[in-house]
């Protein structure tokens, strides 16, 4: 009986031999895998040999159940290592052979594009909704009321002329800027406000490369207890910087609107030139009358029934069109009225 | 406003130059166009006399001139013909330079030489529109003798400049060379001086020669006239019309020159009338006559309604007035007697009238802004003091003067800590003062007040803020401390449809779509290019009254047209895929004509050409659908829309509510639009899309158990709607078909005729077990009979 213990333990021990040797030998993933089942798989050697553990007595079994398993493991690591080592030469190959050639262009655009003007009116919009301004809107086609009358236009002011603005009948037309937003605004909220609204607006001006009978404007207004001018010198300041970069400069000019009190227009530093003296800014080193602004006047305060002594506020109006030309460099306003697609892809 | 700073220089004591005085004037508020020197480039260029003019032997036109130039001869050719003996004329030299980068050179003429040139006003650098018509043609002849070789720089003062400033139209006052001086002298802290006016010898009565004034009409605020006997017309002396022709006027004799020099002086407009032409001594300022006539001083017959103010006589009217005067009293060579006018009308006729005869002048123009009656007398009376001094006539004395309503300076009060609250910045109340002083406001401080007595001449300050508003710009905006917002934190935010149109415009833009943007009005006839029928609501749109041209004549009720312009546009210069949407407003008339506002609603336009087609824009429509929330759009079959193909169009519905149009655009309209691509445009509903938009998000548990998948091919009739299919099959499904993927359509061969194949891929799941095979197998044969029976299907093994 003791005999058939050592057969067996001899057996093993071959197997384990060969199997090494066999393991070492390896080549490809297909002969790993015949080795893997010849030895270690269900029908495979040592299984074979373990099926005569009956034959044995009851204290031998575990000494050479233990011998099997040791040997087991050492085929099992030994195999499993190869194994690994066989597929990262594999993917080290495969990663050798193959290649694309990166340069080729589909050329499929995958993203639209926003049309730059829109995209800046929204782009000024956040910025001042970051500085507690609320958007609203107002319609295209208003009243004379509010397009003028509301905003202290004098009755005979050349800007009410048929030769300036469209009209539908006597008493409608396209605005003519969005200052009527103001007036519907302090109207329907009262003070205090914050406001801001973009949209189109209509001049009867001829089609040419800075002028379009549609164009577009943005308004802000603050009213409130204690707003100054030094307020809207301030908040036009930093929106600029935000626009235009941080080194930017601002002049505030007196001027006349017939809706602020004081009024100004606002120059800012030649992006061309950043201010030394170009063709561009007439030498003036300033990109002129980039927004208009001032202290709403008492009149309009009072017409929209907020009370002009306890209230001030500033307004401010700034045309889009130009200042999307002016940022991205754009010599002719219709280009922004084309939509050729060459161009929109630009943004 | 042109500026010859020289003249500025008469009345102000300044010492800064020109840039200086445009940055200063700036900054208070007087905007600086532009400021450009007189001298254009003239460099030795002296006065020669002319000693003898001689005929070019070889050639009729020309002369050959010698020229004495003081200390040197010179011959010189010229082909002028305004030329005599003795005449003192500009001279350029060989080496001299004129203005257009020439230089002289020796030149010869047909055999003889020149030895420079002699020169015109206009080769001096005048502009046409400012050279006194005898000398347009010709050589500048100077009036007198100056010493030979004397710079003509020198002589016509062109060693100064002119700052163009634009003003704005609540201060016509500063469109005068005066009122200019007042704004420096306020801006720079210094002396206004202006004008001191005396004449020296008056003769005989006005009334000797004027009856009487009578100006009826309200439109008439104010009339004043002088006399002028013993006029001799010539031309005014050559500063005089050198500082005309410096501030864009042309100088034409010395009566008019010298009403043009006060009107620009003053601001106000005057008139001369040759006295002898009016007829009754009488001067009446009246409404016209409908129907009367005047030939004004143009030589244009203008005929004239009872809304035009003239100025008549006796008989007939001799001046449309604050307009042109008339061409029967004009000042000519002959003129003996004067009348001067300092008159002011109201500036809505001034307006009206100009508007209707479509005649504009600087007269109209400065008396539509608003004048100051009290200058008429100043003005005139100026004229007569420069008449005198150039001893173009002898003044009468007295004057006649109609002014009902006399002007009267108000005052207003301004509380300086009003100011100090408007401005945000601390300025004491004699600082205030000063400003207000400075700008011709009498001002004084009365207690914690200040009292300010408003001349006459500013016409726009009414109430306190406007003083407030004199205070800040002369303080200077540009020194104001800026200080950041404060008061109650107010939260920032977009209303809501502005929002949804913002996440749909971020989807489109992430399916390939560029934003486009069109006007919001169109031309009329674009209805018919886009084959909308006569009787269509589209029509019904609203017109404009001064429209800048049929173009954009209407306010668009589609935006179908705005996008295949573009389209077109795009197709024609050669871009090949050309993908956009429009996201912008329709204008539906509650009724025409308007009465009220109308109605403003926002569609979402999208227009395509190139490698994509009906289905990539049906599925961008549902993805921009699908990302804010909507699910259960239905399209149907449209097939009567005259715009769009009848089979290749869909209608998009919402539970029965119509949302827009999806479709190939008609291929007639394509054609109108030189469109030989297949055109695809869907028009939606935006307002709608926003009333049903729900963007919260509510979490569906993944699923827990396996689907089972089952393919269906079918062999069905061509005309059978996909969609009709797939109804039939989730009717069998008892909710357990999770989805059903079209993943083949097939015609052609081994199909036959008029048939089509379809392949579907059916997912069954159930969320809370896993589902038997029986079962699904169970429910596939019930849709397979039913697709026989009901549809006509045939399976495909």
């Amino acid at each position: 009986m003791e005999k058939m213990k050592d057969i067996m333990k001899e057996k093993l021990l071959e197997i384990k031999e060969i199997a090494l040797k066999n393991i070492e030998e390896v080549k490809s993933l297909e002969e790993f895998e015949q080795l893997r089942v010849k030895f270690l798989g269900k029908k495979g050697e040592l299984t074979k040999v373990l099926r005569d553990m009956g034959k044995l007595i009851a204290e031998e079994r575990p000494i050479v159940g233990q011998i099997a398993n040791e040997i087991r493991d050492e085929l099992e690591n030994a195999i499993a290592e190869v194994g690994e080592k066989l597929n990262d030469e594999l993917k080290r190959s495969k990663m050798n052979k193959e290649k694309l050639d990166i340069t080729i262009n589909t050329n499929e655009e995958i993203y639209g594009h926003r049309h730059p003007l829109l995209a800046t009116v929204e782009e000024l919009e956040d910025l001042f909704i970051s500085m507690g301004f609320s958007v609203v809107i107002g319609p295209e086609i208003e009243t004379v009321e509010n397009n003028f009358d509301a905003l202290n236009s004098p009755e005979n002011h050349p800007s009410r002329d048929m030769s300036d603005t469209f009209y539908i009948t006597e008493d409608i037309l396209l605005r003519t800027h969005t200052s009527p937003v103001q007036i519907r605004a302090m109207k329907e909220m009262g003070a205090p406000l914050r406001i801001v609204s973009a949209g189109r607006t209509f001049r009867f001006d001829d089609v040419d490369d800075t002028h379009s009978p549609m164009f577009h404007q943005l308004e802000g207004l603050v009213v409130d207890e204690n707003i100054s001018m030094a307020n809207l010198i301030h908040t036009l300041d930093i929106f600029i910087k935000e626009l235009f970069g941080p080194d930017m400069k601002t002049r505030y000019r007196p001027h006349h609107f017939p809706f602020t009190e004081p009024s100004a227009e606002v120059d800012v530093t030649c992006l061309k030139c950043r201010g030394k003296g170009c063709e561009a800014c007439n030498y003036t080193g300033w990109s002129m009358e980039l927004l208009g602004c001032g202290m709403v006047h008492p009149k309009v305060l009072e017409y929209c029934g907020i009370d002009s002594e306890k209230y001030t506020g500033f307004a401010f109006g700034m045309g889009i069109d130009r200042i999307t030309m002016v940022k991205y460099g754009i010599d002719d306003i219709r280009l922004l009225f084309e939509n050729d697609s060459r161009f929109l892809e630009q943004f | 406003m042109l500026l010859p700073v020289k003249w500025l220089k008469d009345y102000v004591e300044i010492d800064k130059d020109a840039r200086q005085l445009a940055d200063g004037l700036t900054l208070s508020g007087s905007h600086v166009e532009s400021i450009e020197g007189l001298n254009k480039g003239i460099e030795d260029v002296f006065i020669g006399q002319i000693l003898d003019i001689d005929k070019h032997p070889n050639a009729d036109k020309l002369l050959v001139c010698t020229l004495d130039m003081g200390n040197e001869h010179l011959q010189i050719v010229t082909g002028a013909t305004n030329l005599k003996k003795y005449d003192f004329v500009p001279v350029a030299k060989i080496g001299s330079k004129l203005p257009g980068d020439i230089k002289i050179e020796k030149t010869n003429f047909r055999g003889i030489d020149s030895f420079g040139m002699l020169c015109s006003l206009k080769e001096l650098g005048y502009d046409d529109s400012v050279i006194p018509r005898d000398m347009r043609d010709g050589i500048f002849v100077l009036d007198k003798k100056y010493p030979l070789g004397t710079s003509i720089v020198e002589i016509l003062d062109l060693d100064n400049e002119v700052i163009e400033f634009e003003i704005t139209p609540n201060r016509p006052d500063c469109l005068s060379i005066i009122g200019m001086a007042r704004e420096t002298a306020a801006t720079f802290n210094t002396v206004l001086n202006e004008p001191e006016i005396v004449i020296e010898n008056e003769a005989d009565q006005i009334s000797d020669y004027l009856d009487s004034i009578e100006a009826p009409s309200d439109n008439c605020n104010r009339y004043y006239a002088r006399v002028i006997k013993d006029v001799k017309i010539e031309p005014s002396p050559l500063w005089m019309q050198t500082r005309l022709m410096e501030a864009g006027v042309r100088p034409i004799n010395n009566i008019v020159d010298i009403t043009n020099f006060v009107m620009l002086e003053y601001g106000a407009p005057l008139h001369a009338f040759d006295l002898d032409t009016l007829e009754g001594k009488k001067i009446i300022v009246r409404q016209a006559n409908d129907g009367e006539k005047i030939m004004t001083l143009d030589g244009e017959e203008r005929i004239l309604d009872s809304s035009n103010l003239v100025i008549a006589d006796e008989k007939k009217p001799v001046a449309i007035a604050g307009v042109m005067g008339g061409f029967n009293t004009e000042i000519t060579n002959s003129t003996r007697y004067v009348l001067i006018e300092g008159a002011n009308f109201n500036e809505k006729s001034v307006r009206l009238t100009s508007k209707k005869l479509s005649l504009r002048t600087e007269a109209s123009t400065r008396f539509e802004k608003g004048l100051d009656p009290n200058l008429c007398q100043i003005s005139a009376d100026r004229v007569c003091q420069l008449i005198e001094a150039i001893g173009a006539g002898v003044v009468i004395k007295g004057s006649t003067d109609v002014y009902k309503n006399p002007k009267k300076e108000k005052t207003v009060t301004l509380r300086p800590e009003r100011a100090r609250k408007v401005l945000g910045v601390e300025i004491c109340p004699e600082d205030m003062v000063n400003y207000l002083n400075g700008l011709g406001i009498k001002s004084e401080i009365k207690g914690h007040l200040i009292e300010s007595l408003i001349p006459t001449f500013r016409l726009d300050i009414e109430r306190e803020i406007d003083l407030i508003e004199e205070v800040g710009r002369i303080y200077g905006f540009h020194n104001i401390q800026s200080k950041p917002l404060i008061g109650v934190l107010t939260r920032g935010e977009k209303p809501y449809g502005r929002r949804i149109e913002d996440r749909a415009k971020n989807v489109l833009q992430g399916l390939g779509l560029n934003e486009v943007m069109t006007y919001s009005f169109i031309s009329p006839k674009v209805y018919n290019k886009i084959n909308i029928p006569e009787d269509s609501d589209l029509r019904k749109y609203i017109k404009l009254l001064n429209p800048l041209g049929e173009d954009y004549s209407v306010m668009r009720t589609t935006l179908m047209a705005n996008m295949l312009e573009l389209l077109s546009r795009n197709y024609s210069r050669g871009v090949e895929n050309c993908y956009a949407y429009e996201i912008g407003n329709i204008f539906v008339a509650k009724e025409l004509p308007l009465k009220k506002l109308p109605q403003e609603r926002k569609v979402l336009s999208i227009g395509m050409y190139g490698e994509k087609d009906f289905y990539f824009l049906k599925e961008a429509i549902n993805t921009v659908l699908k990302r804010l929330g909507i699910s259960s759009v239905e399209y149907s079959k449209e097939e009567d829309n005259p715009s769009f193909h009848p089979g290749r169009t869909a209608k998009l519905t919402i539970e029965g509510e119509y949302l827009g149009v999806v479709g190939e655009v008609h291929l007639d309209v394509a054609e109108n639009y030189d469109l030989k691509d297949r055109v695809y445009i869907a028009q939606i509903d935006f307002d709608k899309i926003v009333h049903l938009a729900n963007t919260e998000i509510k979490y569906k548990p993944l699923p827990k158990y396996p689907a089972l998948l089952r393919d269906l091919a079918l062999v069905v009739k061509d005309d059978l709607l996909v969609g009709d299919i797939e109804k039939l099959i989730l009717s069998h499904g008892f909710g357990l078909i999770e989805k059903i993927e079209l993943f083949d359509v097939y015609t052609g061969s081994q199909i036959p005729e008029g048939m089509k194949s379809l392949a579907f891929s059916l997912t069954y799941r159930t969320p809370n077990r896993t589902l038997r095979d029986a079962e699904v197998n169970e429910i596939q044969d019930a849709i397979v009979k039913d697709l026989e029976e009901s549809l006509g299907a045939k399976l495909r093994s």
